[in-house]
Parts: structure tokens; sequence; C-alpha cells
């Protein structure tokens, strides 16, 4: 370390030198609620606190990720958005009433008897920098909290520091109740049928709405100001009409805060990388990143992955991690790996349980299940009706 | 998962290919069921977009909404959809047994989809259709709230444990073979099948990884691939959309039906050949049982849609969900139990854990006599019967257990001590010998006899009555408002 | 004992009598249908229930009381039955059991006690008792009046079935316990105000939203030491004090430390609490070496002799007044067997080792706890459920022993965050994973370290 660098500027540096010449990849609400999905992922946390893509990353070894998004899924997303905040979100207004109820002292969210509601836009205006956008977005923030009548900010744009960087947020509206409580507004397109939604999809808007009370708590310097009570709208049934419902993050807060005061961990993972290791995805002339897949798959193997089956859904690595991890009971499932004793890999397991590999102190009791569990197997396939089935078919005899 | 169905998957891992779970099938599979495989549109609320539908392996029937998003046309799908459906439905209720406790099909249908998302697809589909009028509005032709309330019926079923009136087909693979992939990625067919039934030359990890390219094998429904969307199905639409001039519609619907085509016949072929591999395995005992009860349950619901034929409610009222709990929680203890008994595979996990035993029996006394327990000096037979075992018995003194070959007769657990060569269990026989004092011949275990005891047993749910709905008392809000069609069911906001 | 600490329990005695005759109040006003009382662990439950039960037997109204299991009838009613003896010498209670019903010894012999097997059996007493299940049976009669003790372990269904059975009812329970479960997972329910699976509390308030809830100030069963951990992590939001100040117990543990569980015995002793850690590995469920480091620390308690002092009175720590509690019941098998004839079943006065389920609503002088996470390389829903945890540290009057493989934390920072959030659902609080780091926040100050050869593998 060179005198006077300190520790976070030497992990910047470091991640500056992972990620090489292409733009880093800030975070957002969907990485930031990522930290909560796989928070032992090491691999993960240094790509992501890099800001490398990992999406090109995965393309360019080979294993491309599929989260492709459908055209009819996007454009229902954006007319149902457009739909909501249509008429001056007068609608929404009554639909906050119904779901947050009446302020004490007899003002509403949205009723006429607190005055007419304020749209204030946040959005971007043409030219306008992040930096006087987010300013804009201050004043209307501190403005709204002083008026009697209900404010809603469509698009603010907050900021929150993350692991040492200032990462740009911009949640679908913020609600000023008169009062001064501030409420953060989701607005998703998968339907409430009968009062209710897919749970994982639910719990994915619940926890990015959960970094925007975060941000929105941080900037206003005052957690009490805004409601851990966040609205998601969505539409109802099977038609396009908005209903809003109201969703306690508490939780989220609690493993968001968490997780972003664990990100230091980072240091002591970057520090220990090799000095010269890069995924720099420059391109080449044809526009494809010139760095060879082996290099950069060469590179993967220095950053531990915990793999779970889960990642399959929520990472752009997974395809590349699963194909490390096969052999490993990991890659089997959490559960499964438990039943097999938590023993790594399953050829072990195999020779434990056929009892051909001496078990080491740790695995002794793991081996006398499997053994107990092979033998039972073996005994409760050959008890079977004779089926070309039952007798093993093409399977193994063990 | 289970210690044997983890070793299992451990097993496949190894071997590149999926070893079974059971040695017995554990669904009932009809003769002729029907085959439904749905294909919704991104984004939107379980819009239908087209199905392969049919009870003929060669013959399916193509359905397709050439527009999702209009109403009319999701209508117009769900008419034809009925058209298919609620003839082969209808057609099992003729053939009546007559039972004590009233009438039965002898036969009922059999809905079968390609996994979970196919029967929520049901489910829900049942939801959008099951309340619609066929006057004012928006009418939709008399057979679509019909096939919305049968639909809601099979979706119902299928949460019950053990029901066979729709199953998934991964789901029934995934009861009776373990692949060497988590069960995450056991939910897509195609996958599961290429562990189970690989193509020639290939293992199973190649066949589920070639089973998860949505350019070499399209997704199993009802979500589509969306690379198809964006490229294939978006531009047919659009191509449909912008037709003008009525006799060019059959050109664009044709586009549009090959398109679909294209996605669907893989999985068609793939839910029959999963079912041949299913019918190869001979059928569990209790089977037959647990479809008797399904077709009562179909028998019952067909003369309800005769003589009542509302729509199920949104949600369960209070005493509904406590009792469709009960009923639940039931039908999982005896489907449990039952299998085990069925099948030495699935008592393999019982044994593991401890909660059943192998052992031979070493020591009889048959003709054991003790006082009833309510005085006037009457004897009651109970005989002892010790096992030894080598199983890793975790019973506990009073415990109830059934033999496999013995389910008749309960037995309770009097005494546990470790011998030699394992465990000495010794049980006092409670019942099935007969009415004379000595017990009949061979109602009682042998010395020499070995017999699998189990303690998993169908009989330790009780249900509670519950009051009727308009008693529902206040501690759980009170009777409900009694429920009436109303407007608002069907004067949804659609645009 | 001090005098600060005279005034301190006696002011802790009034405001938990303030709390007592506030609910009383509720009940002789009859505004509302229900009352509802929470109860930390240890805060006098049962006497609150014993108390009530005199009071409206006194009135003369027929009441029914609700319990959840036969173990806790009979504990009742061997208390109710002493109470009435002074109070309502003419008061009858009738404990209804199931079908075969043979009293147990305890009940069998008290004087003003009916027992059968149908409510026709008893012949009206003043007092019914038996279990929810039971209850569940009875279909015919209203009670003016029902008393549901643990009512946050009774599970919603079972509350609809036997509710038509009451006109007004107290319902007193923990709510940091375990919550009640069910075999069948539906997402069907989810959201509904009388959701089956939740707890009978759970369905009462949210369709009764205006009931009164009191909540028992004081327990009486943890030690000082117990306090601000079991408060903060389980009761966030109330909290309780403890009957006892600073000093007011002590357990003494005579002997000179051989090892390190002498030497957490002697730490719990000093402080209330100790955590045994052992070197971090994942294991199977059944840990050999935490299952006779467990076996150990309990074992090396009753040998040393210890003695419990509670104020004034001083007793010695018998075998039985020490529990040994786990998550699962293959560990429960495990440490019965390490610890041999100190807990083999073969007669009274032993260790008591059970299950988090099966040790709710009791009470020792020392636990010893396997940590439900020792030694796991990933938390289940199960493995964190605040209830869990909160059960296994609040059944002690002096002193928790933790034993846990090092890595926890670790593992609770890592722990992913996948569970669905369902529409219309309160959120449950305390959250397990937070509580979990409370706690083992707290402990980290209170662990002794085993090496690595302590409890090697048998």
């Amino acid at each position: 370390m060179h005198p006077g660098e300190s520790v976070q500027d030497r992990t910047e540096s470091r991640l500056d030198r992972i990620r090489g010449s292409a733009p880093p990849r800030r975070h957002d609400a969907r990485t930031i609620a990522a930290l909560t999905r796989n928070p032992g992922c090491a691999r993960r946390g240094v790509l992501d606190a890099a800001g490398v893509d990992k999406d090109l990353l995965a393309r360019q070894v080979g294993f491309p990720a599929a989260f492709g998004q459908s055209r009819f899924a996007i454009v229902r997303g954006n007319v149902f958005e457009a739909r909501v905040k249509a008429d001056g979100c007068v609608d929404l207004l009554r639909m906050f009433h119904e779901c947050l109820g009446s302020e004490p002292g007899g003002t509403e969210p949205g009723g006429t008897a607190a005055g007419e509601p304020l749209l204030v836009t946040g959005d971007a205006e043409p030219d306008e920098t992040l930096a006087a956008r987010h300013e804009r977005t201050v004043a209307a923030l501190r403005t709204a909290s002083g008026t009697d009548r209900p404010v809603l900010i469509t698009h603010p744009l907050l900021r929150l520091a993350v692991g040492g960087q200032d990462v740009h947020l911009e949640p679908d509206l913020v609600l000023v109740r008169p009062g001064g409580l501030f409420h953060v507004v989701e607005i998703k397109s998968f339907p409430v049928i009968d009062g209710q939604a897919e749970g994982e999809k639910v719990a994915a808007a619940a926890i990015q709405a959960a970094v925007y009370v975060l941000a929105l708590r941080r900037l206003l310097g005052r957690p009490d100001a805004v409601s851990h009570d966040v609205v998601l709208v969505c539409p109802r049934d099977f038609s396009n009409a908005p209903m809003a419902t109201r969703i306690d993050v508490r939780r989220q807060l609690l493993v968001l805060d968490h997780q972003l005061a664990r990100l230091s961990a980072v240091d002591a993972l970057v520090a220990a990388l090799p000095p010269d290791l890069t995924f720099d995805l420059a391109p080449g002339p044809d526009g494809r990143p010139t760095r060879p897949a082996a290099e950069l798959a060469a590179g993967l193997s220095r950053l531990d992955a915990r793999y779970t089956p889960d990642c399959l859904s929520m990472c752009e690595l997974a395809f590349r991690c699963r194909h490390e991890a096969a052999g490993r009971t990991a890659a089997l499932g959490p559960s499964v790996r438990e039943e097999l004793g938590g023993v790594e890999t399953v050829a072990e397991v195999l020779e434990l349980a056929a009892g051909t590999r001496a078990p080491t102190a740790d695995q002794a009791e793991a081996a006398d299940r499997l053994r107990t569990t092979a033998r039972m197997y073996a005994a409760g396939l050959a008890a079977g009706p004779a089926t070309e089935h039952a007798a093993g078919d093409r399977g193994p005899t063990p | 998962m289970t210690a044997i169905s983890s070793y299992a998957r451990a097993l496949a891992a190894a071997s590149g290919t999926a070893v079974p779970t059971a040695t017995v099938r554990h669904v009932h599979l009809a003769a002729r069921p029907l085959i439904l495989v749905p294909l919704a549109m991104a984004g939107e609320a379980n819009a239908p977009l087209a199905a392969m539908v049919g009870t003929e392996r060669e013959r399916p029937e193509l359905l397709v909404v050439p527009q999702p998003r209009n109403r009319d046309l999701r209508f117009a799908f769900a008419a034809r959809l009925a058209e298919i459906f609620l003839p082969y439905v209808l057609g099992f209720a003729a053939d009546i047994e007559e039972l004590t406790n009233g009438p039965r099909t002898v036969d009922a249908p059999q809905l079968i989809v390609p996994n979970q998302a196919g029967v929520a697809f049901v489910r829900l589909f049942g939801r959008s259709t099951r309340f619609r009028t066929t006057t004012g509005d928006y009418a939709v032709e008399p057979s679509v709230p019909l096939l919305g309330r049968w639909l809601t019926f099979f979706a119902e079923r299928a949460e019950v444990p053990g029901s066979s009136l729709m199953p998934a087909a991964t789901e029934m693979l995934s009861l009776h073979w373990a692949t060497g992939q988590s069960a995450l990625e056991d939910a897509n067919l195609a996958a599961l099948m290429g562990w189970i039934d690989p193509p020639a030359g290939a293992d199973g990890p190649a066949a589920a990884r070639l089973a998860e390219d949505p350019r070499h094998c399209p997704p199993a429904g009802p979500t589509t691939d969306p690379g198809f969307d964006n490229e294939v199905l978006a531009p047919a639409i659009a191509a449909y959309d912008a037709v003008t001039d009525p006799s060019q519609l059959p050109d664009a619907v044709k586009r549009l039906e090959e398109a679909l085509h294209s996605q669907l016949q893989p999985t068609w072929d793939l839910v029959w050949r999963a079912l041949d591999r299913l019918r190869v395995l001979p059928g569990g005992a209790s089977v037959p049982g647990r479809w008797e009860v399904d077709r009562s349950r179909y028998t019952g619901f067909h003369t309800y849609m005769i003589e009542e034929g509302l729509p199920q409610a949104r949600r369960d009222g209070a005493v509904a969900a406590a009792r469709r709990l009960n009923r639940m929680e039931r039908a999982q203890a005896s489907y449990d139990a039952e299998r085990a008994f069925d099948d030495p595979l699935v008592m393999a996990d019982h044994r593991v854990t401890g909660e059943a035993f192998l052992g031979s029996v070493v020591a009889v006394d048959r003709d054991r006599r003790v006082p009833n327990g309510r005085g006037k000096g009457r004897l009651v037979t109970r005989p002892l019967v010790t096992l030894r075992t080598e199983d890793p018995v975790r019973l506990a003194l009073g415990m109830k257990v059934v033999a496999t070959r013995r389910r008749r007769q309960e037995c309770v657990v009097t005494a546990l001590e470790p011998c030699d060569a394992g465990i000495l269990v010794t049980l006092e026989a409670q019942n099935g010998m007969g009415r004379s004092a000595a017990p009949a011949p061979g109602s009682v275990p042998e010395v020499g006899e070995s017999l699998c005891y189990s303690s998993v047993l169908a009989d330790g749910v009780r249900s509670a009555t519950m009051p009727e709905a308009e008693d529902t008392p206040w501690t759980h809000g009170g009777p409900p408002q009694p429920y009436e069609p109303s407007e608002q069911d069907t004067a949804e906001a659609w645009e | 004992m001090s005098a600060a600490s005279v005034t301190s329990s006696a002011s802790a005695a009034e405001e938990a009598e303030r709390v007592i005759q506030a609910v009383l109040g509720d009940l002789r006003r009859g505004h509302s249908r229900g009352v509802i009382v929470d109860s930390p662990p240890g805060a006098g439950k049962s006497t609150l229930v014993v108390r009530a039960a005199a009071v409206i037997a006194g009135s003369g109204e027929p009441l029914m009381i609700v319990a959840q299991t036969n173990e806790q009838v009979d504990d009742l009613v061997e208390r109710l039955a002493a109470r009435l003896a002074d109070e309502v010498p003419h008061a009858r209670v009738g404990r209804l059991g199931r079908a075969g019903y043979a009293p147990s010894a305890r009940i069998a012999n008290l004087p003003n006690i009916v027992t059968a097997s149908d409510i026709a059996g008893l012949g009206d007493p003043e007092v019914t008792i038996s279990t929810a299940a039971k209850w569940a049976y009875v279909r015919e009669g209203t009670w003016p009046w029902a008393i549901v003790d643990e009512a946050y372990q009774m599970r919603s269904d079972t509350l609809l079935a036997i509710a038509s059975r009451f006109e007004r009812a107290l319902f007193v329970g923990d709510p940091g316990q375990l919550d009640p479960f069910s075999t069948v997972a539906n997402d069907r329910w989810h959201g509904l105000v009388w959701n089956p699976t939740q707890s009978a509390v759970a369905v009462l308030q949210r369709a009764n939203p205006d009931l009164p809830v009191h909540r028992l100030p004081v327990s009486w069963r943890l030690p000082h030491t117990a306090q601000s951990v079991v408060a903060d992590a389980f009761y966030p939001f109330v909290g309780f004090r403890t009957g006892t100040g600073p000093g007011e117990r002590a357990l003494t543990i005579p002997g000179h430390a051989r090892g390190p569980a002498d030497e957490v015995l002697d730490l719990a002793a000093a402080t209330g609490w100790g955590l045994l850690e052992l070197p971090a590995r994942h294991t199977v469920r059944t840990d050999a070496e935490a299952v006779s480091a467990v076996a150990d620390v309990a074992r090396r308690l009753v040998e040393r002799g210890a003695s419990a002092r509670s104020g004034t009175d001083e007793r010695a720590v018998t075998p039985d007044r020490v529990a040994v509690g786990a998550a699962h019941r293959d560990q429960v098998v495990a440490i019965r067997a390490a610890l041999g004839d100190l807990a083999d079943g073969s007669g009274p006065g032993q260790v008591v080792v059970d299950t988090a389920n099966r040790l709710q609503g009791r009470e020792y002088d020392v636990t010893v706890v396997l940590h439900p996470l020792s030694g796991r390389r990933d938390a289940t829903a199960f493995h964190l459920e605040a209830g869990r945890l909160c059960v296994l540290a609040s059944r002690h009057r002096q002193a928790c022993v933790v034993v846990a493989r090092a890595g926890i934390r670790d593992l609770l920072d890592t722990h992913p965050t996948s569970d669905p959030v369902h529409l219309g659902e309160p959120v449950k609080f305390p959250d397990g994973w937070a509580a979990n780091q409370a706690v083992l926040a707290h402990l980290a100050s209170r662990s002794v370290q085993a090496g690595g050869a302590a409890y090697a593998a048998r």
C-alpha cells in the first residue's frame, strides 16, 4: 500500500482493474436487492462491486444467461404504468386513501379534505445532469413535507451510498401525505387476483421498494418521516385496472441495512486476489470483447462461487457456476446436500455409502448414515415387484 | 428431500441417468386421459395464447388465440376448449354403480397437464371464466362458465394429496424417479424426461442441457420463450392485427397456428412419452382406493352442477377454509402411509429415519391374556411378538405400528432393548385376531417370519366438526354474506 | 435481599397486579366478547387463568376452560382444585377426557373434581375443562364463559371448531412461542383474515381488531440476567421486566473447573448465560461432538451438585430441575443416549431432554441448549424460527448454557433472503433472523472455546 492510501482507495483501484476499461455497471435497486439473495457468494460480490457486466461476461465464457424479456411483457408494463399515471394520478390518490387509511386528525392521504393533490414531475428533463435532477428531487421532497396537500412525485432521483459509491435510484412514485409522511409507491404489472399475487414477485417488489425507503430515509435524515409501509400498485384480477396494496417492508429493511453494512467484506475478498486479475471486456474492432474466454474463465475460478440451484433464476453467471458445480452435492440443492450428510462430492457420497472409502473424522457420522441409506435403498428396490423398472432399469445396481 | 431420494439423486448424478425412487406406480392412470398443453401470453394475466388438447396421441387439437389481448377472442378460445373438454368430462357421468352411501361413477375423467405451471393456468383460467354470464354486455357462450366451474373443480382436486384427477406430468415423474439435478431443474419437463428417457446417444446431463435450450426445445409452458415471442410471435400477431382484407385473415391465422404448433408439439409428445414410462410400472395396491375417492368427488360435483351449479367462491370462507385444511391434512397422512405400505422403496425412507423397521420374529407369546382395564376381571387376548432388527429403530414405547403384510392388525411397542446384533422390539398385538379367546390361526406372527412394521399411519390426524358457514362464530368474523352472483363478477374492466 | 430489590420486586408485583385487575375488570364489564392477555415466559399466565376461573366460578356462571395438551389440562385442574377449595368450596371442576379416559394419579383423588369422557357424565360442574381437541367433539351446549389457555399454540381452525360453545372468552398465551404448524402447504389461504393455518389469537385479532389486549409485564421465572436478551430479541415492541433484580438469583456450582464444560458452567453461574463454542465445522444434525458437549455440560452440572438461590430460598439443583433442549427429535434421542442413566427414562428425577415444541410452557433452574443452527451450512425457516430459539432461551430460572459450533454469525450474514411475500398477510415479528443475531451478539461476550480435541468423536 502506498503511504496515505486508504483501504477503500486501494479496493477501489483494484476493482477498477478487475473491471478494466469498460464503464462500470452501477448498482441499481435490482442489484442492491440482489445483495440479499445470495450474500455468501464472493464471486458475485466482487463482480458487482467492480461493476462488471456479468451478462456479457457469461456470454463471453460460453454460458449465456437465459434472462430474455418478452416484448409482450415490456409492452404490458409500459401500458400499465401509463394508465396508472393517467389523469394526474387522481385515481391513484383515491386508492392510496383506501389502502393507507385516514391520517390521524382527519386529513387524508388523497382525499379532498386535505386539498387538491399536487403532482410533481421528477422525470429527467432535456439536457439535465443527474446531479441537477437529484438536486431538483431533493428540493421537491423538502417542499412536499411542508404542504398540507398530498404530493405525488413521479420518478424522483434518489442517491444511496453503496460500498463507497453513490448509486442513483429512481422509484416510480413517492407519495407525501399531509403532515409529511413519505410512502414509496411501486408500480408492477403482475396481476393481483382476488387479493393474491405471486409470492416471489411480491417479494422482489418489496425488497426493491425497501431500497428506496432506505435511500429516502438517509436522504431526508429523518427515518421516521419515511413509512415502512410501501404501496404496491398492480392490475386487478384479469383487467388493466390498477389497485393498490400496502406492504410492510420492515423485515426487508432489516436485511438490507445489514447487508449494506457488510459490503466492506469486499475489501478482504479483493485483497486476497492476485493483483493482475481482470475481467476487462474491452471490445475489439468487431465490437466483441477481445479477452479470450479461457482467460476469463481462469479468472472466474479465482473467485469462489456459492452456487445453489436458486441462482439459476437470479444470477447471470448461474449456468457457468452450475457447470463448475457438476459432481458436487451443492448442485443438487441444499436439502439434498444436507440429507447426504453435507459430504461435498457425489463421488465421495457413493464411495462412503458403498464402504469403499474410509471416512475422515468429519465424515464418520455421515458415512454411517449413508451406508444405512444405501442398504435400505438396495433392499427396497429388490423387494419391489420384478419389473423392468424395479430391476434397476438402466440405473446402477448399488 | 428424504434420505432415499437424496441418495438416489447422487446415484443418478454419478451414472448420468435417472434412478427409481418407487417400485410401483402411485398415481392412477386413466385408460383415456385428456391431455392439455396450454400456452399463455407473456406479461398478461393468464391470457390464453394457444393450447394443444385431446385424448388421442396422434390427433391433438390445436387452439389458437390470434390476438390474446382481445377479450372476445379469449372467450372464443374458452368456448372452443369447452367443446372438447365438456363432452369428455361429462361422458363419464352416465355409467354409475349404486353404493350404500349413494351413486358413484365407475370411472372418471383425468386431465393431464405438463407441469405445475399448467395446473396454475387451469386454476386461473377457471377463475377467469366461471363467473362469466351468458347475457348482457359481455355475454359469453353458455359453455364458458360451465367450463370455468369444471376447470376450477379439477384445480381444487389437484391440491389434494393423492388425487389423480389432474396430475402434472413432471410431478408424476418426480414421484417415481430421481434425476442427477436439483428439484428446481426437474420442473422442466423436457430436462426431466432427458434424465429418465434420454434420446439415443445422449446421457441425462447432456439431454437435460439440450432440453433447456429454447432453440432446441420450446419450454413446456404456459410461459413461452422470450426469443420466440420477439422473433416469431410478435411479427405474426402484428401481421394478424394488420389484416384489413378479411380474405387474408386465414393466412394470418395459419401463420400463427404454425408458429404455435412448433412450440406445442414437442411438449405434447413429451407428456405422452411420460405416460408410456409410467404405464410400465405396476399400480400400487392403494391406488384404486384413492381413485375411488376421485370418482366419488367427480360424481358429487357432477350432481352439484345439475342441482345448483353456482360458481365456486373467489376465496374460501372461514368454515370452508378450515374444512379444506382438515381434509387435506387427512389426505396427506393417508397418502403418506399408503405409499409406504404399497412400496418397499418408499418404506425404505421410513426405515432410514427409524420410523419403520424390518425384523424377524424371534419370540411369540401367542396366548397371552391381560385384564381389559375396565374392571370386572375380564381378560382380553394381547399376544406379544418380539422381533430382532438391525435397523436404526427410533420408536418410543406406546407407539402404534402396523406391518406391511398384516395391515389389519395394530400393535403397540412395549419394549425396546439392545441385543448383540441390533435391537429387540416387542410389540403387543391389539386386534385382528378374531373373536374367540384364542387368536385365529395365522392371525399372530410366527417365529422366523420376517416383517416390516411402520409407525407412519393414517390415523394420526383427527378432524373436528366445523360449524355451518352461516353459523361462523364471531372469533372468525361472523357469518359471511351469502354468495350471490352479482354484476360485479362480470363487469370487470378489461381495457 | 437488599432494600432496593425489595422495593423493585414489590413494585413489580404491584405492576403485575394492576394488569390482572384490569383483565378481571374487562371480564366483569363484558364490553367486548373477548379479552386477550399476552404473557412473556413465566409471567404468571397459569396464575391468571386460575384466578380468573375462580372469579367466574364464584359468580355462578358456568365456565369452560380450553388447554392444548392433556398435561396442561391436568396442571390447571390441580391448581384450580386447590384454589376453588379455598375460595368457592361448593364449586366442582369437571375434567373431560377422551374415550376410555382414566384420570392421572395426581388428580384422581382430589375431592372437588369429577371426570368423564362425555359432557353428560360430568353433571353440570361450575368449571368444565379439557383439551381443544376434545372440546372440538362437544357438539351441544353453550357456556357463557371460556378461558383459552396457550391460545398462541392453538390453530385457527381448532378455535373455529369450538368457538360456538362459548359466548365470551379470555385468551391467554405467549406470543413469542412456536407457531402451530400444518402438514400441508397451500397458498390459497394467504391474506385471508381467517387463514386456518395461523394461530387462534392471530385470527381473533384480525377479525376483531378492537378486542382489548393486556400484557403481563413481569416474568417471575426468568432471572434478571435474561431480561434484556429475551425481551429485546423476542418481544421487541413490548418488552417485559423480570420480577427479581440483579443479584437476587444465584447459582452456585461448587468444585473446580476441569474443562470447558466446567468453565462455561462457571461463566453461566456468574452471568446467567454461557456459550460453549466448538470449532467451526459443518456437521450432520446429530453432531457427535456437540451432542457429547451438551451431555457433558449437563452431567457436570449434576455431578458438581449445584444449588440455586432465589431471594432467601435456596435449593439443590436436582437432575429434574435441569433441562436439555434441541431443535430435532433425532438430536434429542442422541443426547439422551449420551446422558445414559441420567436421562434414560428409567425413573423420576432425571434430566429432561426434549425438543423446543415439547419444552413450551415448562420451567427449570438451568437449561442446556443445542443451538438450532449449530454446524449447519444453511438455515431453513424451521431453524431460524424466532419462537424456537425463544422457547429454548427462556425456560430457565437461573442460567442457560448454549452449545454451538462457531460460525453461526457467518451463516446468518450469508443467509439468502428469498421468502415469498403474501399480500394481506401480517408480517410476523420478531424476525427469526434478527432475533438470532441479537441473541448471538449477547452470547459472544460469554463464550468458552472448546478445543478441537475436547469432544472429539467417540
